[in-house]
């Protein structure tokens, strides 16, 4: 009776680590697929969309978490067969220089010209 | 001065945006990834089309010469269209045709190559589209050009034209 019920609970556990990982690997892939641009429905996601392209994307992520890919290797494994502009989130690089930097230049120019209203302000 | 200063910040901004929207509006809206560096072909297994067995991508590039990968189906249009240009293609000596079948019905595709004729040296099965994604490729038809270093070096997305076979031609020559 007491190994039936050692037995039990291993089975219990063990099923119930495997349902945790097999949350956690589709968590981790709809947040990959979320990220990935679908080219032929360009406006959406490949998590969204409903084409040919992104179904056979869907089952080539499910297929890299299952051999062990981790999230940056399965974009770069994109990004090499699609170029950068598959990932929603941009990575920097010579490409992205000024998307990423223009925001923060217009900031500090924006700041240094309340600056000196401010500073003005306060001289009156 | 300072009124000098304003206009000239105003007119450079409105020149930017000028600029910026002038180059979006120009731009088609269609992504085509470009192959800009060569690019080594994807190891990989797949099925083939007439014996139902796994082949590994060694086996089907082992020769020394160039090869041509192209993405059809028997539902797709343009495959048809493009089809007696693949037969004209296959008649090179210098090259190989392998077909990647792509999300089709076995016997549509079968029916298609003895209507149409087979300038593949080898058809393999891709029937989730998979097989196409390690090529980079995201629809049907594509055509990839694999030179003698198995490396990918042209990518023609859509049906291939006569131009586009005298530019393979030339590259092979």
């Amino acid at each position: 009776m007491k190994i039936l019920k050692i037995f039990i609970t291993l089975f219990l556990i063990m099923n119930f680590s495997e349902l945790k990982s097999n949350e956690i690997n589709n968590d981790l892939k709809n947040k990959i697929l979320k990220n990935i641009r679908c080219l032929i429905c360009q406006g959406q996601s490949v998590y969204d969309s409903e084409s040919e392209f992104a179904s056979s994307i869907k089952l080539i992520v499910d297929r890299k978490i299952n051999e062990g890919l981790k999230e940056k290797q399965i974009y770069q494994f994109l990004r090499e067969k699609y170029g950068d502009w598959v990932i929603f989130d941009p990575q920097l690089n010579k490409n992205t220089y000024i998307l990423w930097l223009l925001p923060l230049l217009l900031f500090l120019f924006g700041g240094a010209i309340m600056y000196k209203k401010i500073q003005k302000n306060n001289e009156k | 001065m300072r009124n000098k200063f304003s206009i000239f910040v105003i007119i450079i901004f409105l020149s930017f945006c000028f600029i910026i929207f002038y180059k979006g509006l120009n731009t088609p809206n269609n992504y085509t990834p470009k192959i800009t560096e060569k690019k080594n072909i994807p190891t990989f297994k797949a099925k083939d089309f007439d014996s139902d067995n796994y082949i590994d991508s060694d086996k089907i590039f082992e020769e020394n010469i160039f090869y041509i990968v192209n993405i059809w189906a028997s539902w797709c249009v343009p495959c048809r269209a493009e089809h007696p240009l693949l037969m004209q293609l296959s008649k090179n000596q210098s090259i190989k045709l392998i077909g990647l079948n792509y999300r089709d019905n076995f016997n549509n595709a079968k029916k298609f190559i003895d209507d149409l004729g087979n300038p593949y040296s080898r058809i393999l099965n891709d029937k989730d589209g998979t097989l196409g994604i390690e090529f980079g490729a995201y629809g049907v038809p594509e055509t990839f050009l694999i030179d003698k270093n198995k490396d990918i070096i042209k990518k023609f997305v859509g049906p291939i034209n006569q131009e586009i076979v005298k530019e393979i031609e030339l590259i092979i020559k």
